[in-house]
């Protein structure tokens, strides 16, 4: 009975498919023309090293890059969800970032108290720089996708800001600053236990992050309140058509304020990974562009929890495969290559998919409504 | 009834179509449809919505090409690739919807396409020229000079014939011309449509209204599931017999049997007032619903019923005025309140405002109730019994449908608008604001929307009902009243008017204070 629901769910799996295939014969492309071979290209993607500890190094360096990429695709997808293109993620992360992060430093307290006023912290920051562009949208008509770009150079400007001047912390080593170091209390345990659960040896280094978890934790909070809840279809609603939604008795201003501050709340987590799990700081050298990939992400991702979680990890997988191509002799921008004609594989492919589906709909729809019907005239 | 216009054919027909047969995916749109028009007349073709005209058209007209079957335009055999080659054959086309730049005049918008040229510059002198004689030729008088905007719907009817004319067509084909018009606007056109054929034009002309056809066609031929299953003529049929002939079945009536108005007023509006910009779309308009009542409103389109019901349903401020639901005041609710207090809603363009296309039947059956069970659990949207309560309606209301899980796309618009209707009956409303229930619905869907509606006001609903289908209005509507420019202009009683007192009242040609 629910056939028409998994039909459309495979359709579209098997359309993201095609679209990854597509995107390698495109890179494929651009490796030749590079001077490369494809075909050493591929091997030194999927190469992650002799030994086990090589391979757990491997894997942890790609898990440590698909958490915030994760969390930034789940934040993109919240605005989309209802249309609305908040491409402030990258503002919102980065001021959420060092707001937290100096918060964090200036503090002492038990660790799990610590560490949740830290990520309140990054939330209540990123879900307020997001209000911003809510407001003026609702109550000026101001186009959210200009005020967020713009929202986004005065973010960046002003955490490069705070991070030399009021928030810098003690120690400066030549170019570099950043906030004030976390104390042990504010910094999350690792999660290499998931290794040894499996007899595998603790990658090195400060390891597998354990803000994994909460990420994960996240994205199924995400998915119930997108998926089951009042709230989830009212945004779903607004998305797929806003005049019915508004005669629905849905308050399209409430909407677009409590989408884009959840959205800016979610972007708000994206550096927390990285300052728990290893810096312990916010410094100069932050990862950047987690907000704009996070659109790329989201859309690989088709707006779907699962989606961008696997999205998240194609991703890393990629952006990993960065240091073996250069070892095999391949320029690593190829990476690049590949995740853009991912990106726009996708896009193409989603729509096509989607055409299918509708024709595959309304044909069934005619034999079904011919067939059950006892009697009757119409069609 | 397949009766003799084979056997007596003279030596070339304007247009004959032989077998054509047109399949879209899963759907046969049309099955070997067989018609022959003769020069100088004008041809009807009738069938209910979905029958398959449109598509026909669409074929004739070059939008579309035929999977099978042949077409000659007098005589010759032709094959349209696109509307350019039917144009060059002589065949034009006048759409529903009119296809006119607002802010052109006249006579700009006949040549927008096929401009003169003298020199390469827009030589207007000489189409001028030619527009006039057109418009003497045919009795087609229109003021070359006058902004489309500023012109009435009938008028703007003439300037799209003049623009077909224009570019050389001899036979035109008129989709649905009368839908848009009120009586008066039908009896011009028809005039117009007899000097046309007077000239040695033929017109083709598609409609679903069997009066007008009868009245004005010289030979009719009835669609019914994608295939011609009659020509006949005028003379030999009446309205009803063409009318079973389309639905292939008994014919439907709005007639409502006794009163069932009671004296309790549910929805009471007073003295609303609703502005737009500087200007006043609704004026003081004061009515009540009473439980068990239905209120009708004629009026010809963008006279104020849209916003209306905007103001009802709390989508749009009131300027002044206020409305109240069992005598309490909602002016100030949200669409949310009022809806959850009992307010239902079907929408007059449903796929603007009535569904979710690309969602599910049972995600569309929550839209309107996220608020309310069975949809609510919590904070939850309760699935299951969301889903069941679908199937209930899918039942009930007879849509056909493989499931709950098809997309609200899929389904022919008939289906669709019960589903709507099987939805805004749910959760017991008190009152249901209907805004053309059975547009764009076939014969079967619409007999039973009726019969919906009047089931649900015997059962004590106040209904108020805003359509342009007079017929509907008529036979429905306890109280008729009728909307004119943002004031409701009379009180008529529906048992007593006439479609012509009516299309006074709608044009504003009769003038009458509210009593």
């Amino acid at each position: 009975m629910r056939s028409a629901a998994l039909q459309r769910a495979a359709l579209t799996l098997a359309g993201a498919v095609v679209a990854v295939l597509l995107a390698f014969v495109v890179s494929s492309a651009a490796i030749v023309i590079a001077g490369g071979s494809p075909v050493t290209a591929l091997q030194a993607m999927f190469d992650f090293g002799e030994t086990t500890v090589a391979v757990v190094n491997a894997v942890t360096q790609m898990l440590n890059r698909a958490t915030p990429l994760f969390i930034a695709g789940l934040a993109v997808a919240i605005g989309f969800r209802m249309n609305l293109f908040n491409i402030g993620v990258e503002g919102q992360y980065r001021i959420a970032a060092i707001v937290a992060a100096f918060v964090g430093g200036q503090l002492a307290l038990p660790a799990p108290i610590h560490l949740t006023v830290i990520i309140l912290v990054a939330m209540v920051t990123g879900g307020l720089y997001a209000l911003v562009p809510a407001m003026l949208k609702v109550y000026r008509g101001v186009n959210e996708v200009i005020s967020t770009i713009m929202l986004n150079f005065i973010a960046l400007s002003m955490a490069a800001y705070l991070v030399r001047g009021p928030f810098a912390g003690g120690q400066e080593e030549g170019l570099t600053t950043s906030t004030p170091p976390l104390p042990p209390s504010g910094q999350f345990p690792n999660a290499n236990f998931l290794f040894q659960m499996f007899g595998l040896p603790a990658p090195r280094g400060t390891g597998l992050w354990g803000f994994l978890l909460v990420a994960v934790l996240v994205g199924v909070v995400i998915w119930v309140l997108l998926e089951r809840t009042r709230f989830g279809f009212e945004i779903r609603a607004s998305g797929l058509n806003g005049p019915a939604a508004l005669a629905s008795g849905v308050n399209p201003r409430q909407m677009v304020i409590s989408a884009m501050v959840l959205s800016g709340a979610v972007a708000g987590l994206i550096g927390l990974p990285e300052i728990l799990g290893r810096t312990y700081s916010y410094g100069t050298g932050f990862t950047p562009q987690l907000g704009f990939l996070g659109i790329a992400v989201a859309l690989l991702g088709r707006n779907k929890p699962l989606g961008i979680a696997l999205a998240a990890l194609l991703f890393a997988f990629l952006d990993r495969a960065a240091t073996p191509l250069q070892f095999a002799d391949i320029p690593p921008s190829v990476v690049s290559i590949i995740q853009g004609a991912i990106v726009l594989m996708v896009v193409i492919a989603g729509e096509v998919t989607r055409r299918i589906a509708l024709r595959q709909e309304e044909r069934r729809a005619a034999a079904g409504a011919a067939a059950p019907a006892p009697a009757g005239v119409n069609a | 009834m397949s009766t003799s216009s084979e056997t007596l054919k003279p030596a070339r027909s304007a247009v004959e179509l032989e077998g054509i047969t047109k399949r879209f995916p899963g759907v046969v749109a049309n099955h070997d449809v067989r018609i022959t028009v003769e020069p100088g007349t004008v041809h009807a073709i009738v069938g209910e919505n979905g029958a398959g005209k449109s598509t026909l058209m669409k074929i004739l007209y070059g939008m579309q090409r035929p999977d099978e079957g042949r077409i000659r335009v007098n005589g010759e055999e032709v094959v349209f690739r696109t509307p350019g080659d039917a144009i060059r054959a002589g065949i034009g086309m006048v759409h529903q919807h009119f296809m006119l730049a607002d802010n052109l005049t006249v006579l700009e918008n006949v040549v927008l396409g096929a401009e003169p040229k003298k020199a390469g510059r827009l030589d207007l002198a000489t189409a001028r020229a030619r527009l006039a004689e057109l418009a003497e030729a045919h009795g087609l008088r229109v003021d070359p000079d006058r902004l489309v905007e500023d012109l009435g719907v009938g008028d703007r009817q003439r300037v799209e014939i003049l623009k077909v004319l224009y570019r050389g067509a001899r036979i035109l084909i008129l989709d649905e011309p009368t839908a848009v018009l009120v009586p008066q606007e039908v009896q011009e056109l028809f005039a117009n449509l007899r000097e046309l054929k007077a000239g040695g034009l033929t017109v083709i002309f598609i409609s679903h209204k069997l009066d007008e056809v009868l009245h004005i066609a010289d030979a009719i031929t009835v669609i019914r599931r994608g295939t011609t299953v009659a020509s006949v003529l005028p003379g030999d049929v009446t309205a009803r017999r063409l009318a079973e002939l389309m639905v292939g079945s008994e014919l439907p009536t709005p007639q409502t049997r006794e009163s069932t108005v009671t004296d309790r007023v549910v929805l009471g509006l007073h003295g609303v007032t609703v502005t737009g910009g500087d200007r006043t779309v609704l004026s003081e308009v004061t009515f009540p619903v009473r439980a068990g009542e239905v209120v009708g409103v004629a009026g010809v389109e963008g006279n104020g019923q849209t916003e209306l019901i905007a103001a009802i349903m709390g989508l749009r401020p009131l300027a002044a005025g206020r409305i109240t639901l069992a005598e309490e005041d909602v002016s100030t609710w949200s669409t949310r309140r009022r809806r959850e207090a009992g307010i239902a809603y079907v929408p007059e363009d449903r796929h603007r405002e009535g569904l979710l296309l690309e969602a599910p039947l049972w995600e569309n059956r929550v839209l309107g109730h996220q608020t309310r069970p069975p949809a609510r659990r919590g904070p939850w949207i309760d699935r299951a019994a969301s889903r069941k309560d679908t199937e209930r309606i899918v039942a009930e209301y007879d849509v056909r449908t493989p499931s709950v899980d098809t997309l609200a796309l899929a389904l022919s618009g008939g289906n669709q608008q019960k589903l709507i209707v099987g939805r805004e009956m749910s959760g017991d409303p008190k009152v249901l604001i209907a805004a053309h229930p059975t547009r764009g619905v076939d014969v079967g869907a619409q007999s039973a929307i009726w019969g919906h509606l009047r089931d649900a006001r015997a059962a004590g609903l106040a209904v108020l009902l805003v359509s342009a289908d007079l017929d509907e209005l008529i036979g429905l509507s306890d109280t008729l009243y009728v909307i004119y420019r943002g004031r409701f202009v009379a009180d008529l009683d529906p048992s007593q008017v006439t479609p012509e007192q009516l299309g006074g009242y709608m044009t504003g040609a009769i003038a009458k204070d509210q009593p």
